[in-house]
């Protein structure tokens, strides 16, 4: 795209402006790029990358920078640096690289501007107000696009050690231990439903013992979840012993409606394991010769 | 779509294979329900292991399903409800109470097995 | 998953068509599959209720992001008769023992937002979100 020679330069419009630099930014591609790459490698930043790996990336956010400035949309650019990000948080590159790097695109494509203008000041400043906006816009939307991925992995390995942290123990054949220790809020009671009924299948459990010794109180919301926990068990064929229900918790299930004579409740963990052993041993009782072959029925 | 059901000396088995239309749930209740009769059999099990989703409609069906099948004398059991499917159904409130459940085939014959034979009621 | 998939609806097989894209959806977007089954679970309801009081509808399912947070938006839309008391609808013979009433409510409860738009003779349309936790 060849700039406009013969018009004067005072009467250009900054659409016009733009549309030069982007012309300048292409032509100047491979050297700009390349100044880049050896700027990010003097400020050692990427040393989590290889020589090669920068290179590339380098050409992909050039390009992207180009493109941004050229249609006015960031939306390809986002979408590059979510993708940049999922690949490079997992290397270690942290925050202040990433924003280091894209600052230092923007600067050596604005001294690349200043050489270029540098024998007209006014039209230079012209240049730079058409630049620097889309400049800004563009650090700004790589270093969000970074930190809101950052964000979501941190979200994801407090989900998965959530999950750790209250294992479904199976203790004997078809009986399993939920020991839920600590603060339980919506988004652990729901993840500890899923968990338990996944073991339950898992395990062809019958009898549940979930004991909450070690939960100090509970909201309305987290005590409806704690409900449906011991209806969605029933629903595998599991029966739900609930232990170390303290009189706060009792009363917080009486209050959303629960009728506590109707739930399966038991003092303490020991005392939960004998009932769900006699509730397991007294189901085998009721078939004496143990398999009962279907050709008998 | 038809669902088969396998008759099992006095025991129907309804094995849903896949994700279920109204229409298809209504007419695989009417078909237990007269099958139960022409065949004077104990009981039914109800394999919903692959369907996708329990609704309100799905569970308004088989809840009148086991009821219509109570009056003909028989029991039934549902079996095979996913982790993931009952999560959901519990938070649409969607309990299924009032109908047994076991977690698969050999549970739910064993329900049945229990039931029919007069030992004392499980599960409720 | 970049563009909104839409399944017109006007018999019971298009429920399940509807709840089965919702399902595939979700997963694609990154919900667990629980949360997943519960997404397909309010595309049911919802569903069936254009199927029961409108002739025919649509479902619209997109992914949707703020910040950061990736969702999933259905819109369900009918030229049905409408809705003349959505506050009634909404809170109308929804019993726990098993669900009678418009499903509206039901569907509510799934989601994390939930939006109802209705002129009487003119038709429905329902706006509902999950996000990823």
């Amino acid at each position: 795209m060849a700039a406009k020679a013969n018009v004067p330069s005072g009467a250009k419009q900054p659409a016009d402006l733009l549309r030069e630099l982007i012309a300048h930014l292409r032509q100047n591609r491979a050297k700009l790029r390349e100044e880049w790459a050896r700027r990010i490698t003097e400020s050692q930043l990427l040393m989590a990358m290889t020589k090669e790996e920068i290179f590339a990336e380098a050409t992909s956010v050039y390009d992207n920078y180009v493109e941004v400035l050229e249609t006015g949309s960031v939306e390809a650019l986002q979408a590059y640096a979510r993708n940049l990000s999922e690949r490079i948080i997992p290397r270690g590159v942290e925050t202040h690289e990433v924003v280091g790097i894209v600052l230092l695109l923007r600067d050596v494509l604005a001294r690349s501007l200043f050489q270029k203008y540098q024998a007209d000041f006014a039209l230079l400043n012209r240049v730079l107000d058409a630049y620097e906006p889309a400049a800004n816009r563009i650090a700004n939307t790589v270093a969000v696009g970074f930190v809101q991925e950052r964000e979501r992995v941190i979200r994801q390995q407090q989900e998965a050690i959530r999950e750790l942290s209250t294992p479904v123990l199976q203790v004997r054949e078809r009986l399993l231990i939920l020991p839920i220790i600590g603060i339980v809020d919506s988004q652990r009671a729901r993840q500890l439903t899923e968990q338990l009924l996944r073991g339950i299948r898992a395990n062809r459990a019958k009898v549940v013992v979930m004991d909450i010794t070690g939960v100090p109180a509970v909201d309305e919301t987290v005590a409806n979840h704690l409900v449906q926990t011991v209806d969605a068990s029933r629903l595998l064929g599991a029966t739900v012993i609930v232990t170390g229900l303290s009189p706060e918790i009792a009363q917080t299930l009486v209050t959303i409606g629960v009728d506590l004579a109707k739930m399966n409740t038991v003092g303490d963990l020991q005392g939960g394991i004998e009932e769900a052993e006699r509730v397991l041993g007294y189901k085998v009782s009721t078939a004496p010769e143990g398999a009962v072959s279907r050709e008998q029925l | 779509m038809e669902v088969p059901i396998l008759k099992q000396g006095s025991y129907l088995i309804a094995s849903i294979q896949s994700a279920l239309t109204d229409a298809d749930l209504t007419q695989l209740r009417d078909s237990l329900v007269g099958q139960v009769g022409r065949f004077r059999s104990r009981g039914v099990i109800v394999d919903v292991t692959a369907l996708d989703v329990m609704d309100s409609f799905a569970v308004r069906t088989i809840s009148s399903l086991a009821q219509m099948i109570k009056l003909r004398g028989a029991d039934t059991v549902i079996v095979g409800i996913q982790p993931e499917v009952a999560f959901a159904m519990v938070q649409l409130g969607l309990t299924l109470s009032g109908v047994f459940t076991a977690l698969d085939l050999e549970e739910g014959l064993a329900n049945l097995e229990a039931r029919t034979r007069g030992g004392r009621r499980l599960g409720r | 998953m970049d563009a909104e998939q839409r399944i017109p609806i006007q018999d019971d097989r298009d429920i399940v068509a509807a709840r089965l894209e919702g399902r595939a959806s979700a997963l694609k977007i990154g919900f667990s599959p629980g949360d997943a089954t519960v997404i397909a679970a309010a595309i049911s309801e919802i569903a069936r209720n254009i199927v029961s009081y409108a002739r025919a509808g649509e479902i619209a399912i997109s992914a949707v992001e703020r910040n950061g947070r990736r969702g999933i938006q259905i819109v369900a839309r009918d030229a049905g008769p409408g809705i003349a008391d959505i506050e009634q609808a909404m809170r109308d013979g929804y019993s726990t023992s098993g669900g009678l009433g418009l499903g509206l409510p039901g569907a509510q409860r799934l989601m994390d937002e939930f939006e109802v738009r209705s002129t009487v003779g003119r038709g429905t349309t329902v706006t509902m979100t999950k996000w990823e936790r």
